[in-house]
């Protein structure tokens, strides 16, 4: 299966299960576009036609293109088939070993974002701080359930995770504590809407956290409008400061500016910039996910400008690489030479399998989207994950499993999608959130254009 | 080639040779580098 594009005057051809990208010119672009379901001559006849009055364009000139052609079918990098199928299941199921855990070491927040999943904070419960008691249990149940993985990760959010800052110190002091005993390396992040920010949590974040995720939607006055405080007011004017004191700290490095954009700023690249022209480099803002009728929620018309939208923040961002003041943008981050093999492509985020998160009270459910559903509590971390049945489903899921992906070549990109917002969205962890596919393609064929401008 | 230039990419197919997860949570899968 192949992708072929035309974004930015690049001409972009992805062969899916090779993992192979190419740039060509028009005349290639054509030949491949007819080369499964054309006889040759009729390439022939059929691009000499079109290039008619290009003296650069002969029979001999569109021969050699079908060869070369050949020559990449033959090297495995074009039309090639799926060899993964049938192994996709042993991809996922092979092991038991957990890897990460998302400790909610508050459930209580000091901001009232009205498009908030997590309603708030406290997730449709009740407000609550994490124990020094129950983190480090939950520590002790990653440590016995990691088999032979060394590097673990831990990730402190919330709620707000800084109304707990305490414990969250004495958390990471008693992992580095055990380590070594057990030959793994903790990676500790923290995702934080500032706040709380002093110079204690710079100090200790940029000592322990190998990344910290900051809660910043873009210009004052759609961030304002969407992040208040319980007294209304907005947190623009308190929070920058802190960051830009945060990231100076620890040298601009490690860290994402993490955004929500919503049918309020459809025209998000413009919060982006606003980030970028504060002098943050690292840059993420998200199609807020919500339901149908809130006023906040993405609409079906909100679509094609979306699209526009991530094409638009792609030229920018080469004209500004270009400028010497580039930036990066979370989903144009592609490692395309050393990116993730293909069982990560097929498996996705772990969610439920290899990734738990962790309440205050120690419950454990297969992430954080669907921490406070009842119908998602998987055991805890006191007696482990009980809810067996559960977890088979999620072991289940692979991009495979989704018929809705068999004919999307963006499958080995986005592995099937996020398990939370199918749920949301079709009540089933094993469907598909279309909205999300269609902005997930459209990043992906701008992430690889950006890529084939820097090649 | 001279219509055509192929990025360097990992091999998928070769990958297989993968799947310790020593590679961070995705939440990103695409830009997780190995």
């Amino acid at each position: 299966m192949i992708h072929q594009y035309k974004l930015n005057s690049y001409n972009i051809v992805i062969d899916v299960f090779s993992g192979s990208i190419h740039v060509v010119d028009d005349v290639a672009y054509d030949v491949i576009d007819m080369y499964s379901h054309t006889p040759r001559e009729e390439i022939i006849s059929s691009v000499m036609k079109k290039y008619a009055n290009r003296d650069d364009i002969s029979i001999a000139e569109i021969e050699e293109c079908i060869n070369d052609v050949d020559t990449l079918i033959r090297e495995k990098k074009l039309f090639t088939d799926d060899i993964f199928k049938d192994k996709a299941s042993g991809f996922k199921g092979g092991h038991d070993d957990i890897k990460a855990l998302c400790l909610h070491v508050a459930h209580n927040c000091n901001l009232n974002c009205e498009y908030c999943f997590a309603s708030q904070g406290h997730y449709k419960g009740e407000s609550a701080l994490m124990s020094f008691e129950v983190g480090k249990r939950a520590l002790d149940f990653l440590v016995e359930n990691s088999g032979k993985r060394r590097n673990i990760e831990v990730d402190f959010f919330g709620g707000e995770p800084l109304l707990n800052w305490d414990v969250v110190k004495q958390l990471v002091a008693y992992a580095r504590s055990i380590e070594k005993e057990h030959n793994k390396n903790f990676r500790f992040t923290l995702t934080t809407n500032g706040m709380l920010i002093d110079d204690d949590v710079i100090e200790f974040s940029n000592k322990e956290f190998y990344n910290v995720v900051l809660s910043l939607d873009g210009r004052k006055e759609i961030h304002d409008a969407r992040r208040p405080d319980y007294s209304g007011n907005g947190s623009y004017d308190t929070i920058v400061p802190k960051f830009r004191k945060l990231v100076d700290a620890r040298n601009n490095q490690g860290y994402y500016m993490r955004g929500t954009f919503t049918h309020g700023n459809i025209d998000f690249t413009e919060d982006i910039l606003h980030m970028a022209n504060l002098g943050f480099t690292q840059l993420s803002i998200e199609p807020v996910v919500s339901p149908e009728g809130t006023p906040y929620a993405l609409t079906k018309e909100d679509l094609p400008v979306l699209k526009e939208q991530y094409e638009i923040l792609a030229n920018e961002m080469i004209k500004r690489e270009e400028e010497g003041c580039g930036f990066t943008f979370y989903h144009y981050m592609l490692d395309l030479s050393h990116g993730p093999c293909i069982y990560k492509r097929i498996a996705g985020c772990g969610s439920g399998t290899e990734y738990f998160a962790v309440t205050p009270s120690g419950d454990l459910y297969p992430c954080h989207q669907f921490v406070g559903d009842e119908g998602y509590k998987m055991g805890n971390v006191f007696e482990g994950v009980l809810n067996q049945e559960i977890k088979e489903k999620f072991k289940a899921c692979n991009v495979y499993s989704r018929k809705e992906c068999d004919d999307c070549w963006a499958r080995l990109y986005c592995s099937g999608g996020c398990a939370a917002n199918a749920y949301h969205s079709v009540g089933d962890i094993g469907g598909i959130y279309e909205y999300g596919c269609e902005l997930f393609k459209k990043r992906i064929e701008c992430a690889i254009m950006v890529k084939a401008a820097q090649a | 080639m001279k219509r055509i230039k192929t990025l360097q990419t990992r091999d998928l197919a070769k990958s297989i040779q993968g799947g310790c997860g020593e590679c961070q949570t995705s939440c990103g899968v695409a830009n997780q580098p190995c």
